[in-house]
């Protein structure tokens, strides 16, 4: 049991950006884990992929052809377990994504391997060492996995370095895997409303969350706001589970990660599912009337006041 | 319809917690409660048996007595029977020892449909119940919020919620394993009269042997040991700014215009 393999993630014909992350954070560890790093690709036609995973230090593309255009957990899950079978590797990386939720947790199951998922940090002493959070990660645990050969580890998009691509493909081997028919059938993929907003381009983002309270019509208020100030209005989770707003503007784990040059959070606690999707902004100011919500420890400014006095001043200030 | 719904009395920690020989949170510092997503993937469960217009709602928990109250309530909002598995070898047991466990309570019911919720939200590990659809060896669809069954099809057609508010419609046959995610529908309350009858409800207590399994194969299959566990240093924090309204407004316009021209 030796080396890293990577199981890279895809979505309608495109490599998703948080392969390259996984990437990124087992090269840390290639040397460690056997000096052996491994990309493994399961589609339609996985070949399409080598360009886009030429990255230093990945030795090798493996191919595995599905039956099925889109993901189908039940084939990944098989083509997962015999790449595990063949290729032996210490440590499997997958990212904590909503595709690989659908299949990492059984093959680590019926493989009796190590396993985490949403790790934010790993290290090696003698074997695999994740880091995560704990008790809805007010709390941080440190996991070893003592007597397993394999480990698998679902990272958290957004916590590790990302890499470039080096502009050359990486060699790829294709790797014949017997699977099993799909268990499920893709029906259609359906765009969210308003998703020719793009949150993730813009350079200012006004965020608003469960602290605006319970009345649609609030959010109209902020809406104009951000329009006023040249901002791209956000939200958390609360506001589109409401109904209130399009999908498309969820900041967060099941939403998008933004990185924009200044991020501002109005009435946002900051959840860990929000805080992975805005971390990584260069600066983050927040209001909220709770002194301790965990927004204010990723903060780069803060003010615990009441949100909607500081819109009202705010929108007199914009004028 | 037999719908099976595994639960979980998540623990709720203080501010302060204490922790003990560095791996550990002191029992007296936590609160229990039942699990958010849990509430979403049990109403989902009532409203097919009620359009079915049929069926029975199990839901099925791991955990000590403490777990009893969560039980409770899913049986006061309308679930049909309970069962609790516990054994003290189980403290502390991981997600992939639960499912385990699950699994063998599962089979034993037989169902046609399982409905987990996506995640717990104090282990917030998102993986018992893809675990248990591994070991239950089930077809499955992860983070779905809306099902629609075609009782003629013997199928389930439901909305996957992917990164970025895009939607996947996929359809899966039964038996079938999904873990629902919260906002696809709104959970119910139960009223005081619900939560006095519930008590009146079947429910069941089951040991590991009971279950026919053997504390050391449940330990076997435990993924991870927590090795180190504290309370994170927090950055340096935000720089705090003080004030009116009028003076917070001010500060923040200030900053957003040196950074944003």
């Amino acid at each position: 049991m030796a080396g890293i393999l990577v199981m890279a993630e895809t979505r309608r014909g495109e490599l998703r950006d948080v392969t390259l992350e996984l990437i990124a954070a087992g090269r840390e560890l290639k040397a460690a884990a056997g000096d052996r790093l491994v990309v493994a690709v399961a589609a339609a036609d996985p070949s399409a992929f080598a360009a886009a995973l030429g990255a230093d230090g990945v030795d090798e593309v493996l191919a595995v052809t599905t039956p099925t255009e889109h993901f189908e957990p039940h084939v990944a899950q098989q083509a997962l377990e015999a790449l595990i079978a063949a290729e032996r590797p210490a440590l499997v990386l997958l990212a904590h994504s909503i595709d690989s939720l659908g299949f990492g947790p059984a093959v680590a199951a019926r493989r009796n391997l190590g396993f985490a998922s949403d790790v934010t940090a790993l290290a090696w002493d003698d074997g695999p060492v994740a880091v995560r959070g704990a008790y809805g990660d007010k709390l941080r645990a440190e996991l070893d996995f003592p007597g397993k050969d394999c480990t698998l580890l679902m990272l958290r998009a957004g916590s590790f370095p990302s890499t470039t691509r080096t502009g050359e493909a990486a060699p790829v081997r294709a790797v014949d895997v017997a699977l099993e028919d799909a268990r499920s059938a893709h029906v259609a993929f359906r765009e969210p409303e308003g998703g020719d907003v793009d949150i993730a381009q813009a350079k200012f983002v006004l965020a608003i969350g469960r602290g605006v309270g319970d009345d649609a019509g609030k959010v109209a208020e902020f809406e104009r706001l951000a329009e006023r100030w040249g901002a791209t209005l956000a939200v958390s989770r609360p506001l589109v589970d409401a109904g209130w707003v399009s999908a498309a503007r969820q900041v967060g784990q099941s939403g998008k990660t933004v990185k924009p040059a200044v991020y501002v959070a109005l009435g946002i606690s900051g959840a860990v599912q929000h805080l992975a999707g805005m971390r990584t902004a260069d600066t983050i100011i927040a209001v909220n009337t709770d002194p301790e919500a965990p927004i204010f420890g990723v903060a780069h400014y803060g003010a615990a006041a009441d949100l909607f006095e500081v819109a009202e001043a705010l929108q007199q200030q914009l004028g | 319809m037999k719908i099976v719904v595994p639960v979980k009395s998540v623990a709720v920690l203080d501010d302060e917690p204490e922790i003990v020989g560095g791996v550990a949170v002191d029992p007296d510092a936590l609160d229990r409660d039942l699990n958010e997503w849990d509430a979403f993937s049990l109403e989902e469960a009532l409203l097919l048996r009620e359009a079915a217009g049929e069926g029975e709602v199990v839901v099925v928990t791991v955990g000590d007595a403490d777990a009893d109250e969560a039980l409770l309530a899913c049986l006061a909002k309308g679930a049909d029977r309970g069962l609790r598995v516990w054994d003290d070898a189980l403290e502390g047991a991981d997600a992939l020892a639960v499912a385990y466990v699950l699994a063998a309570a599962v089979e034993r019911e037989a169902p046609d449909l399982v409905l987990c919720g996506v995640q717990s939200s104090d282990a917030v590990n998102g993986a018992t119940g893809v675990a248990l659809a591994g070991y239950l060896d089930l077809p499955r669809a992860a983070v779905v919020a809306g099902i629609e069954h075609d009782a003629a099809s013997g199928a389930v057609t439901v909305r996957r919620e992917l990164e970025g508010g895009l939607v996947e419609l996929v359809r899966v046959g039964l038996p079938a394993l999904l873990t629902v995610q919260t906002g696809g529908n709104e959970p119910r309350y139960a009223n005081l009269r619900a939560l006095k009858q519930a008590r009146e409800k079947p429910r069941e207590q089951r040991s590991l042997a009971e279950l026919g399994l053997d504390a050391g194969a449940v330990a076997a299959t435990t993924g991870s040991r927590v090795r180190a566990l504290a309370v994170p240093e927090r950055g340096a924090g935000a720089e705090m700014l003080g004030g009116s309204a009028d003076d917070v407004a001010r500060r923040i316009v200030e900053i957003v215009g040196e950074r944003v021209s």
